[in-house]
């Protein structure tokens, strides 16, 4: 809160999406109340029955754009907020339904849904940035919820959120970690793999599968002559790429290229 | 944006809109229509964009299963971890280490205690207080919400322990996990599982003071039953009428039907209509193998079964929070770590279903596999798929006795009616049918 009282005007917004971005919100459980009390929610459907009317300080968007109303939806939402921060692999990457971009979606929804004529859906799961400008992504699947809260507070009081751009690799060094990928040649993304989550899967004897996605400079086609050296074949290469954030453009081209070595 | 109503009195006409459901997960919408003071038309929309799960799921390996159907609701993800991996495996022939089941029991309970804690004073509880949200409860129930987002937080650190993260955890796998816990990690959960206990009958008692409107229709409950045990991970598919089959049968007997009012495809018993699965179905159909202290509790809040009342299922929700840690406490005394955190598994071709008790209700889900143990068909029911012809049909018997009520009240209600079944309209939406109009 300002010191004239005012509470920025906060709201959540979905696109498609499993609602778990939002929910790494709620469960703040130690925060929650002082995060609310700073701050006026003023659109959170999962959480409130309230409602109310922008424009907002700050609007955060969980999920990916895959239908018409949703486009035309995220230009509203873009003109209701002062900051337009997206949250989680399906705003910042399109999410896991962007696996339809590589596919025939017309089959696929007759696949699943026996009216199709029914659907509305787009050919391609598209991250909120190729809509509208984007201030702030926030990476992973699922977010980590104390990044949440360091880049709400850095955003109110005006400052740069302190979120790490370096790899996976850099944590699992520093919680001591047996490298995976150099003792058992397990394949790995940890080295093109935003850091975020703690380096989690290395600890759990399972490389890194990326849900972070890629990191700003990651050379993920280096990485695919080592996961290709230790006896993965191409097509389990691409499966490694091609999950949560399939469509982030790193791995989009990491995925494609391995056809082609 | 959110709600609308137009009441023209003298016509006893009214419709009430609300686009967007609150305090559900996913996106929903109502629309209710009266006409000369008589219920038209209620629709319980699903806009919720499809994202085509079983489709893409295709040509991915059959373990993959585990992590990526996760991604179809970040509230339940153990939940659909658990039912792939149990179909993979008897797709496979797999059989797992009797400690490895007790421990997916306990990462199933960890969940348990985060949603339902989440829902019964989050989402549920506002409703009987009338208040918008936990937030507003927390002005006039501050130490009630205080204990609240302890458990729920909780259950979120038994989630944490044994997979690593509180959404879309990372250790399951076909076979059991890729890493087990050692009892010295489990030792600190008991402590706070002793508190979440009493806790969690505190809350019981709390939620039983609440107002409850008279309302008992006659459900059909479904639910997974096990001989021994309170249902999670395996038993039989049971009913209150009388069904009584294999998980592998589930398709013969329930069905999708398209209902021509509503353009979402609706599940049902084959030629006998709407039912319900969830807390309420579970408890009714297991009560006998809850623990004594939950028992004695449900008998002393006059909650015994049968319970038909779907907005008592914010009290069965609390019965379960205890059930939950106490089987916990329960797991983590016995507990000694598997000689393998999993068994290995050989890919082959093969067919495999599997059901588990999702917090919100049975979760099946099938799988066919080719030989080199790659998905070739994959079928997920959810639990909110099956309950939203029966929500629907709890509007239709319940508005009628409330249509008297000032318009917002009747919106209201109508809304606490839906969150009875704690619907996950994220998980519902890669298979319910979805009209989407030109709005």
């Amino acid at each position: 809160m300002s010191s004239n009282g005012y509470k920025p005007k906060v709201a959540v917004f979905k696109f498609a999406s499993c609602d778990g971005c939002q929910l790494s919100l709620l469960d703040c459980e130690d925060e929650l109340l002082a995060v609310a009390a700073a701050i006026e929610i003023c659109y959170f459907p999962e959480a409130t029955r309230k409602v109310v009317k922008g424009p907002y300080d700050i609007a955060l968007v969980e999920g990916s754009v895959t239908t018409h109303h949703d486009a035309q939806r995220i230009q509203q939402v873009r003109r209701s907020a002062k900051t337009l921060i997206t949250i989680g692999a399906c705003a910042t990457a399109g999410g896991v339904q962007a696996l339809r971009n590589w596919q025939d979606s017309a089959e696929m929804v007759r696949t699943v849904y026996a009216k199709p004529d029914f659907i509305s859906t787009l050919k391609m799961s598209t991250p909120i940035a190729e809509h509208v400008p984007v201030d702030f992504e926030l990476r992973g699947c699922p977010v980590q919820k104390y990044h949440l809260i360091e880049l709400i507070t850095a955003t109110l009081i005006g400052r740069k959120p302190n979120i790490p751009a370096y790899s996976v690799c850099m944590e699992c060094k520093r919680n001591g970690n047996l490298c995976i990928a150099v003792a058992q040649g397990e394949p790995c993304l940890g080295p093109v793999t935003q850091a975020g989550c703690g380096a989690l899967c290395p600890a759990f004897n399972r490389g890194c599968y990326g849900c972070f996605g890629p990191m700003e400079s990651a050379n993920a086609e280096a990485l695919t002559g080592v996961m290709l050296r230790n006896g993965s074949t191409k097509d389990e290469i691409q499966r490694n790429f091609r999950t949560y954030n399939a469509w982030a453009w790193q791995f989009r081209q990491a995925s494609e290229e391995v056809e082609k070595r | 944006m959110s709600r609308e109503a137009t009441v023209s009195p003298a016509q006893g006409a009214m419709t009430i809109k609300v686009d967007c459901l609150a305090r559900v997960e996913g996106e929903g919408a109502l629309h209710v229509k009266v006409k000369s003071g008589k219920l038209q038309h209620v629709q319980v929309r699903i806009y919720e964009p499809p994202r085509l799960f079983e489709a893409f799921l295709r040509g991915r390996m059959a373990p993959e299963a585990v992590d990526i159907t996760a991604r179809i609701c970040g509230i339940c993800p153990i939940a659909y971890q658990m039912s792939a991996a149990h179909a993979i495996e008897r797709a496979w022939g797999v059989t797992i280490d009797p400690r490895v089941r007790a421990l997916r029991r306990l990462f199933y309970c960890g969940e348990w205690i985060e949603s339902h804690a989440l829902h019964v004073f989050c989402l549920h509880a506002p409703d009987f207080l009338g208040c918008q949200d936990v937030i507003e409860m927390a002005a006039t129930h501050k130490p009630e919400v205080e204990m609240a987002l302890r458990l729920k937080k909780l259950g979120n650190e038994i989630v944490r322990v044994l997979g690593g993260r509180e959404i879309h955890p990372i250790s399951a796998c076909v076979g059991g996990f890729h890493k087990v816990p050692s009892n010295e990690e489990l030792e600190p959960l008991v402590s706070e599982l002793e508190w979440g206990l009493q806790a969690a009958e505190a809350g019981a008692k709390l939620v039983a003071t609440f107002g409850f409107p008279e309302f008992n229709p006659d459900y059909e409950f479904v639910s997974l039953c096990h001989p021994e045990e309170y249902p999670l991970n395996e038993g039989r598919i049971v009913s209150s009428k009388g069904i009584d089959i294999d998980v592998g049968e589930f398709e013969d007997v329930f069905l999708e039907q398209h209902v021509k009012h509503s353009n979402a495809l609706h599940s049902v018993v084959r030629e006998r209509g709407s039912y319900q699965v969830g807390p309420v179905a579970r408890y009714n159909l297991n009560f006998e193998k809850l623990p004594d202290t939950v028992k004695m509790l449900a008998r002393e809040l006059h909650a015994e079964p049968p319970l038909a009342n779907p907005f008592k299922s914010i009290l069965v929700r609390s019965l379960e929070l205890m059930f939950a840690c106490e089987e916990a406490l329960r797991i983590i005394a016995e507990y000694a770590p598997p000689s393998e955190p999993h068994t290995e598994v050989e890919p082959k071709a093969g067919r495999g279903m599997a059901a588990t008790e999702a917090p919100r209700g049975t979760l099946y889900h099938r799988y066919e596999t080719d030989a080199g143990g790659r998905i070739e068909s994959a079928k997920i029911v959810p639990p909110t798929s099956q309950n939203l012809k029966r929500i629907e049909d709890d509007l239709w018997e319940f508005l009628p006795g409330i249509l008297h009520l000032p318009v917002d009240d009747i919106t209201w209600r109508a809304e606490q009616a839906i969150r009875n079944y704690d619907p996950c309209i994220s998980c519902a939406t890669h298979y319910l049918r979805v009209y989407l109009d030109s709005e």
